[in-house]
This record gives C-alpha cells, sequence and structure tokens, in this order.
C-alpha cells in the first residue's frame, strides 16, 4: 500500500514537473513581444503611447514599466531588456560598459520635459530663481522667508538615486550633492502627494504630473515660476510658448535607448515610427509634454532611415 | 526476498528523502552565505573595512566622490529595531497572557486567530495606510511638517511584527504546565502572582525565543520602511527624524546597479552586514534557550 502511495506521489510531482516544462515551451509563440522599462516620469506618457499603438497593431505584446531612469538603464546594461526609458542621457561610463557587453546602444529623443518646482497650495512663495532653487536643495536656504515666503521651515522632497529626474536635477540645477535631510520619494506621484500635505514642502516632478486628469494644472499644489536668474522674468513650465522658445530654464529632453540597431520591419521599428506619427505627436502633448525640436526630430529620422 | 526488499524500500526512501530535503535546507543556507560572501567581499577590499562600517555617509552616486559608510545605515536599522521592538513587545506579551492565562476558551479561539490574521496584512499595505493616515496624524500630533520619520515607520513594523511575536508568547506560556499554576494557587497565590512569579518564568525560554523572531521580522522589513522611514541620508539624531534602514536602502539601489560594478558589490556587503546580524541574533537566542532549559532541569 504504502508504495503504491509513494508512487503516486513521484508521479504527481514528475507529472507537475514535465507539465511545467512543457508549458514553458510552448509559451515560445509567434507572438511578437516587447518589455519597456525605466523612468518613472516617461511611464504615464509612454503607457499612453503603447495603448493607441495596441489598438492600432492587434496581436503584439508591449509592456510598460517603472522603476526609474537607473533602473532602466541598467536592465539594458545587464541584458534584461533590449527597450529603456529614460529621462536622463545616458553617461559615458554607462555606454563604455554597454560597449564593453556588445551592445550597440541607440539614442531616440521622446518628448521633452519641463521639470516643474511644486510647493504646498497656501505656499506664499511667488517665484524661484535656479539659484535659490540650487540653495534650497543643497541646504543652504533653510526657511521659505528667505526666499519670500512665509515664516516656514522647508522639507526638502525628491527622488531615489535609481531616477533620472534626480540626477538631471543634481546635475544641473544644484551642481553638488543634494542636502542629507531631502527624503527619497519612490516616484513622482509620492512627492506630489507629499508636497500636498506638507506646508514646509518643496519637490520636484516632471510636467505630466502637475496636470489633473482632465489636463488642467492641479489647484491642490501650488506650481512655482522658475526664472533662469534673478533679473529675469519668472516662467511658468505649463507655458507652452515659453518652453518651446526655451525660456523656462529647466527643460529635457526623455529619451529611450536600445540596446542594438533595430531591424527591418521589427516591433521596435513600428513603434517608434508611431511615436514620430502626428497621432504620436498629439499624445505626447495630451499627456503634458512638449515635442522635441526640429534638430533632434532629424537624429530620430536618422536613426529610423538607417534601418535596412 | 519480495518482503523484504518492500520494507526496505518503503522504510528507506522516505528517510532518504526527508534527509534530503532538511540538507537542502542547510545547502541554501551555506550557499546564500558564501554568495552573499563571493559578492560582497570586493567592497571591503576597494573600499576598506573600518570606512565601510564606521564611516556616517552613504552617497554612490555623489556630485563629487562617491562615499560608501553604512554607520549611518545600521543606525537607522538599529533605531527601527529598537523601537518597534519596544512597542511591539509589551502589546503582544499582553495580547498572549491574556489568551493563556484570562480569556475564556471561547474568546481565545476567536482572538487567537484574529491576531494571527495580521500577519495576512501584506506590509505594502501597512506602508500604504501609514503614508495616508499615521504619517499626517504623527505629523500633526508634534507639530512636525512631516511624519516620514522612524517614529511611524517603527509603529507600523511593530504592528507587521505582533501577530509573530504574540502568537509565539502565548504558544510558550500555555505550554507552562497545569501542576505549576495549581501548586502556585494552591500556595495561596493570587492568580496575578501566579502569572508573574510562575508562568512567565517558566515560559522564559519560549518567550525570548518569541521576541527574538519578532526582532529577526523587525530587521528584515523592507517594504514598510522604504515607503515611510524617509530615507534621507543625514545622520539620525531624534526619534523623529527621517532613516535610512540597511533593507531599504539595498532594496532602493539594488535596481539600478550594474551586475559586478563597486555599488552593486557593496549592496551585497550590506547584504551580508544583515545577514550576520540576524544570524547572530537568532543563534543568541538558541543559545540562551538552550541554557535556559539546562538550567530548569
Amino acid at each position: 500500500m504504502k508504495k503504491t502511495t509513494l508512487f503516486f506521489v513521484i508521479l504527481l510531482v514528475g507529472g507537475f514537473i514535465l507539465f511545467s516544462i512543457n508549458k514553458n515551451q510552448s509559451r515560445v509563440s509567434p507572438r511578437e513581444s516587447l518589455a519597456i522599462k525605466g523612468s518613472d516620469t516617461e511611464l504615464q506618457l509612454v503607457s499612453n503611447l503603447v495603448e493607441a499603438f495596441l489598438e492600432k497593431n492587434p496581436g503584439v505584446d508591449i509592456s510598460v514599466t517603472g522603476g526609474g531612469s537607473g533602473v532602466g538603464i541598467a536592465a539594458l546594461i545587464n541584458g534584461e531588456l533590449s527597450f529603456a526609458n529614460s529621462s536622463r542621457k545616458m553617461d559615458d561610463k554607462e555606454l563604455a560598459q554597454a560597449k564593453e557587453r556588445g551592445l550597440n546602444i541607440q539614442e531616440f529623443n521622446l518628448a521633452v520635459d519641463s521639470l516643474s518646482i511644486i510647493v504646498h497650495s497656501e505656499n506664499s512663495t511667488q517665484k524661484l530663481s535656479i539659484d535659490q532653487i540650487g540653495k534650497i536643495y543643497k541646504g543652504e536656504i533653510t526657511n521659505w522667508k528667505e526666499v519670500g515666503g512665509k515664516n516656514e521651515k522647508i522639507a526638502l522632497y525628491g527622488r531615489q538615486s535609481t531616477s533620472g529626474t534626480y540626477n538631471f536635477f543634481k546635475n544641473t540645477v544644484v551642481k553638488s550633492d543634494y542636502s542629507p535631510y531631502m527624503l527619497s520619494m519612490e516616484g513622482n506621484q509620492a512627492i506630489v502627494d507629499a508636497v500636498q500635505t506638507d506646508k514646509g514642502g518643496i519637490g520636484y516632478v516632471g510636467v505630466g504630473y502637475v496636470r489633473g486628469e482632465n489636463g488642467q494644472p492641479r489647484n491642490d499644489i501650488k506650481i512655482i515660476p522658475v526664472g533662469k536668474d534673478q533679473n529675469s522674468s519668472a516662467v511658468s513650465p505649463l507655458d507652452d510658448e515659453a518652453v518651446r522658445l526655451d525660456n523656462y530654464p529647466i527643460t529635457r529632453n526623455t529619451f529611450q535607448y536600445l540596446s542594438q540597431f533595430p531591424q527591418k520591419n521589427s516591433l521596435v521599428e513600428k513603434f517608434l515610427l508611431f511615436e514620430m506619427s502626428e497621432q504620436g505627436q498629439e499624445i505626447i502633448k495630451n499627456s503634458g509634454f512638449f515635442a522635441i525640436s526640429k534638430e533632434d526630430n532629424q537624429k530620430n529620422q536618422q536613426l529610423l532611415e538607417n534601418i535596412k | 526476498m519480495v518482503f523484504k526488499k518492500d520494507i526496505y524500500f518503503s522504510e528507506n526512501l522516505p528517510r532518504l528523502m526527508f534527509g534530503a530535503m532538511a540538507a537542502l535546507t542547510v545547502f541554501s543556507l551555506v550557499s546564500i552565505f558564501i554568495f552573499l560572501l563571493i559578492s560582497g567581499i570586493g567592497a571591503f577590499e576597494e573600499i576598506g573595512v573600518s570606512e565601510f562600517f564606521l564611516g556616517i555617509d552613504w552617497n554612490p552616486t555623489s556630485f563629487y566622490t562617491p562615499a560608501w559608510g553604512i554607520f549611518s545605515l545600521m543606525v537607522g536599522t538599529a533605531i527601527i529595531s529598537v523601537l518597534a521592538l519596544s512597542i511591539a513587545l509589551p502589546f503582544g506579551l499582553s495580547i498572549a497572557v491574556y489568551l493563556s492565562e484570562i480569556a475564556s476558551p471561547k474568546m481565545r479561539e476567536i482572538f487567537k486567530p484574529l491576531i494571527e490574521m495580521i500577519a495576512s496584512i501584506p506590509s505594502v499595505v501597512l506602508g500604504f495606510l501609514g503614508l495616508l493616515f499615521l504619517a499626517p496624524f504623527i505629523a500633526k500630533f508634534f507639530n512636525i511638517s512631516n511624519g516620514l520619520n522612524a517614529l511611524t515607520a517603527s509603529i507600523l513594523v511593530a504592528v507587521a511584527a505582533l501577530p509573530t511575536i504574540a502568537s509565539i508568547c502565548e504558544d510558550a506560556l500555555s505550554s507552562v504546565s497545569v501542576r505549576f499554576k495549581e501548586a502556585s494557587l494552591a500556595l495561596g497565590a493570587t492568580k496575578w502572582t501566579t502569572i508573574k512569579k510562575v508562568v512567565i518564568p517558566a515560559a522564559g525560554p519560549g518567550l525570548i525565543a518569541a521576541i527574538m523572531l519578532g526582532l529577526g521580522r523587525i530587521i528584515g522589513e523592507t517594504m514598510i520602511v522604504l515607503m515611510v522611514a524617509g530615507n534621507s541620508r543625514a545622520f539620525p539624531t531624534s526619534l523623529l527624524d527621517p532613516v535610512r534602514p540597511m533593507t531599504a536602502s539595498i532594496a532602493i539601489e539594488i535596481k539600478e546597479v550594474v551586475v559586478g560594478s563597486l555599488h552593486w558589490q557593496s549592496l551585497f556587503a550590506v547584504g551580508l552586514t544583515l545577514f550576520i546580524i540576524t544570524f547572530v541574533i537568532n543563534l543568541l537566542a538558541d543559545v540562551l534557550v538552550y541554557k535556559k532549559y539546562s538550567y530548569g532541569n
């Protein structure tokens, strides 16, 4: 009796293992698929693009996940995926590491993001200059009254080091290390949520996160106009015209990186073409971002023309 | 012959199988340790052991030169551990005493599974509730601008560890022989005196095991601290300061590192340190429990 029971168990376990192996093999389906990972800032935008793309191209799988630009780039270099979103440029060290591993990194310019400085809705500060923002994040300015606000201690909200926005902001605005008192938040939304309830709070987020569901600016936070320096007039990141004329001082390109040159008629090529199409550009605009410059558009064209 | 073979088969094969499974557990423990050691050892060589453990600045992505000191991370973990344990322990022990000594069997049957059910709340949900309700409450209560700090994280981690501590404490108290209690009551001691002077001391080793297991749970907790501890780099000087525990640092940064880089190696070195700390705590628990028992006998 015992023997039969034992055999039964072995049969069951063995069968289960065989079954799962078999299942794995049958998963190699003809369905084309693409995994995109990286920037939290681009997450909503790229999800919108993918959604519209899939509507036009049924029968393919595209997944988009966030985590931060650093996460996407590391996954690209580590060979875990072939398509990464990044809100910052890959640095020389990363490009060298990728080359060392036999990757042929291709850069695609997706959209322009005007990095927005947000504070609590009751904050009376009218505007900030780049220099002031830098000093605030360095920890040299610690009270709102020093920049024309109420007597209230400043609470700094920033992203984690995995974030492209964290690195971009550090290198172009702070130009030093962040104050050690800065709180590290999981993503753009976490910063918006925190600043909403913190009277002394300040945060930086992608422009896609300061608009509500209807595309209008949110009124539960205050978006601070930013000036190039103390004397120049401050501009809102939501001002289309100013951003286009490069009058808003913290705009940046957001990118998509490919680990290899895309093949002709591949899903990657189709998706990139879709992003550049009129419909793609419309989605970029509706998601709160701005179109890339003519020169960058030409670079994209060049990349796609080289696909044979 | 056939009969003998049958016995051999049915007796020895299960023994072998169970033995192999037990060995597999030990094997995985040892191989995890070896893996952490091999992956992390390079960091010690490159950074230097004293700078790694005593440096108070952890800033691998610095604008200037990267800093690799994990002392403030260890202090962050220590603050949360001590605070969470000192919150969870009185509650856990009270619950255990109530369940095993005071509650009617029926109440006990209702309450114990309910308390154990806390363990089934995913820690990300606890973290989310903390972010939405506890952090704003703490901020208001202490009149600070936000509630992302060591205290908030400790309270939530204490909730997460409570079922472990309460349940194992209760098991320990319930397993104290009825004869002890009867003898104490027969000598004229009150119920409270019996609990205090007889039941709790007799259950001592079990209670210590409960505390240690709870502590292990607290130190290893990642999601809650990631969400509500603030995770700033500054060295914590008060319980209302944000802290960045070791687990949160690993969870945040492991996603962005290139395999084999110094940053990657040093995160494994942090993991190794964490592993050794919990290993020593468990070892200590075992030694204490063993000592108590041998003393009692």
